[in-house]
């Protein structure tokens, strides 16, 4: 059974504030779910299905189902860090498919900015059976990410300027968002110029940390066809764990090689149908890999690609991360999937911002990367049409 | 600088390969059935998931596959900063995440010959736990 055309993304929310010291973690879950569900046109009464990962407080979806006063009778918390509600709309899309579910609420949250624990079930992480042999060498998320950097660069001869203009073309389109967290454009001067963090990643390289959110509601096509709101079709879904190989781990590459096949496949499409892509963005080296994982660009030749202008909105060969990305925009609660789907279905609805909207944007992927490039990490790609 | 030394926790699974760091000898598990060497340790083959599990010495030595020096970051290891952080490819095949120490971290490359070292480590107590598995750059 394929899941092409069955389920729609309906509503979308981000939300506006990048610091919200005064509000509490459930309120901004509530914030983004109630933003979501107005721009859908639907309310919490609609909802039969709710999603959310370790970024949930308290007993996750049992907390937050209690807390918001939904009525589900179908839930899940699949965690896999930063792509999770890529995962999640994948796993909405198929009960929706299958008619189990007409209305799937999914959400993201968290206060990293202004501190305190971090999301993603951290209290688990001293069990896993990998600790004892990966967590005494001093690798914070930058340094973790430079490793796969720096085997790139060796095996392919990538450079630190190629890297800097993924940031360099996220910052120019993050100059027209007046909620991006970083709204000035920089250049790759300025990238390579920015204290360096992890070799050959400099502060320019990494993302921001930011407090917010974000939801969608994705739903049915019988609720889709009463809605007003343009709804967004999900023609097709891909997502797969990258282990860490049997101790063979080879960091040039993420399990995108799996998630992009499987999903333009079942939306029957391929890469060059593409108009524009929301790529996950922790660090520069992130979207590199993940263009070349998706088919978008020859393996290795990443670098050149990119540094050929091809990310730049409106105009170049495949405009990214519209919004400003991670990178420049948000990455609320160090999780950046749920704001790639948000800004792949601004541009399919025609409402990005008029400098980077791309024109005659048809086809749009979404892609989330969770987890760590240096270790195991878990890819998920959406394919999203403007229509059917 | 000393880099911080937190003694891993071993568990019923690995305790073969920390008692061998125990003894400054590197000792890794090997698939009873299909031979493959095992990383990280653990008690299953993820090759052909067979449970029968050995354990034998290791040559020690390797190659670095990928390694990045940190010049920034939070906590206990911001004070040791510049330091490196390196996956080793071991003779027998596992990519092993590790630091390479007594070093100028400057001239540390991808390629370069290693060989295992065995640093001593404490608890949260302060006591001695198993040492850990790190890395020098082989002369010659």
């Amino acid at each position: 059974m394929s899941i092409k055309g069955k389920a729609f993304i309906a509503g979308v929310y981000e939300h506006p504030g990048r610091h919200l010291p005064d509000r509490t973690l459930p309120q901004i879950h509530a914030d983004v779910a109630l933003g979501a569900l107005t721009d859908a046109g639907l309310s919490t009464s609609d909802v039969d299905a709710y999603y959310s990962a370790g970024d949930a407080p308290g007993f996750g979806v049992l907390s937050m189902v209690d807390y918001l006063g939904l009525d589900c009778h179908y839930v899940n918390d699949t965690e896999t860090g930063g792509s999770s509600y890529l995962v999640h709309a994948q796993h909405a899309a198929t009960a929706i498919a299958a008619g189990h579910i007409d209305v799937a609420l999914i959400t993201l949250a968290g206060k990293p900015r202004t501190g305190g624990s971090g999301p993603g079930g951290s209290g688990r992480v001293g069990d896993a059976p990998e600790a004892p042999f990966e967590s005494q060498w001093g690798m914070s998320v930058p340094g973790g990410y430079a490793l796969a950097a720096q085997r790139h660069m060796h095996e392919f001869g990538t450079t630190s300027e190629q890297l800097a203009e993924v940031k360099v073309a996220a910052s120019t389109h993050a100059q027209h968002n007046s909620h991006a967290f970083l709204q000035d454009v920089v250049t790759v001067e300025e990238v390579m110029e920015s204290p360096m963090i992890s070799d050959p990643l400099h502060r320019l390289d990494c993302c921001v940390i930011t407090d917010g959110g974000g939801a969608m509601v994705i739903v049915s096509e019988s609720v889709a066809n009463r809605l007003t709101r343009h709804a967004i079709p999900i023609l097709g879904t891909g997502s797969f764990v990258k282990s860490s190989q049997s101790g063979r781990i080879d960091l040039t590459h993420t399990g995108a090689v799996r998630s992009g096949p499987l999903a333009f496949a079942e939306a029957g499409v391929t890469p060059n149908d593409i108009d524009y892509v929301s790529i996950y963005d922790s660090f520069t080296i992130t979207v590199l890999i993940t263009l070349e994982d998706l088919g978008f660009c020859e393996r290795g030749a990443g670098g050149e690609f990119i540094a050929s202008g091809a990310l730049r909105a409106p105009h170049g060969e495949l405009p990214f991360n519209t919004d400003g990305g991670g990178l420049c925009n948000n990455h609320p609660a160090n999780r950046g999937g749920m704001t790639k789907v948000i800004e792949a279905v601004r541009q399919l609805r025609s409402e990005a911002h008029a400098q980077v909207q791309v024109p005659d944007c048809e086809l749009a992927v979404a892609h989330g990367t969770g987890g760590s490039l240096a270790t195991r990490s878990a890819s998920s790609t959406l394919v999203l049409g403007r229509s059917l | 600088m000393k880099l911080p030394a937190k003694a891993p926790e071993p568990n019923s699974e690995n305790t073969p390969f920390f008692d061998g760091a125990r003894q400054g000898r590197l000792v890794l598990p090997r698939c009873g059935d299909c031979g493959f060497v095992i990383w990280f340790p653990r008690q299953i083959c993820p090759e052909c998931s067979s449970q029968d599990v050995s354990w034998f010495e290791a040559s020690g030595k390797g190659s670095i596959y990928s390694c990045t020096v940190t010049r920034r970051i939070p906590g206990g290891w911001g004070k040791v900063t510049p330091f490196v952080l390196a996956y080793v490819e071991l003779e027998e095949g596992p990519r092993v995440m590790t630091n390479i120490v007594d070093c100028d971290p400057e001239h540390v490359s991808i390629g370069d010959r290693v060989e295992a070292v065995f640093e001593e480590a404490t608890n949260r107590d302060g006591e001695s736990g198993p040492p850990l598995l790190r890395f020098r750059v082989r002369e010659g």
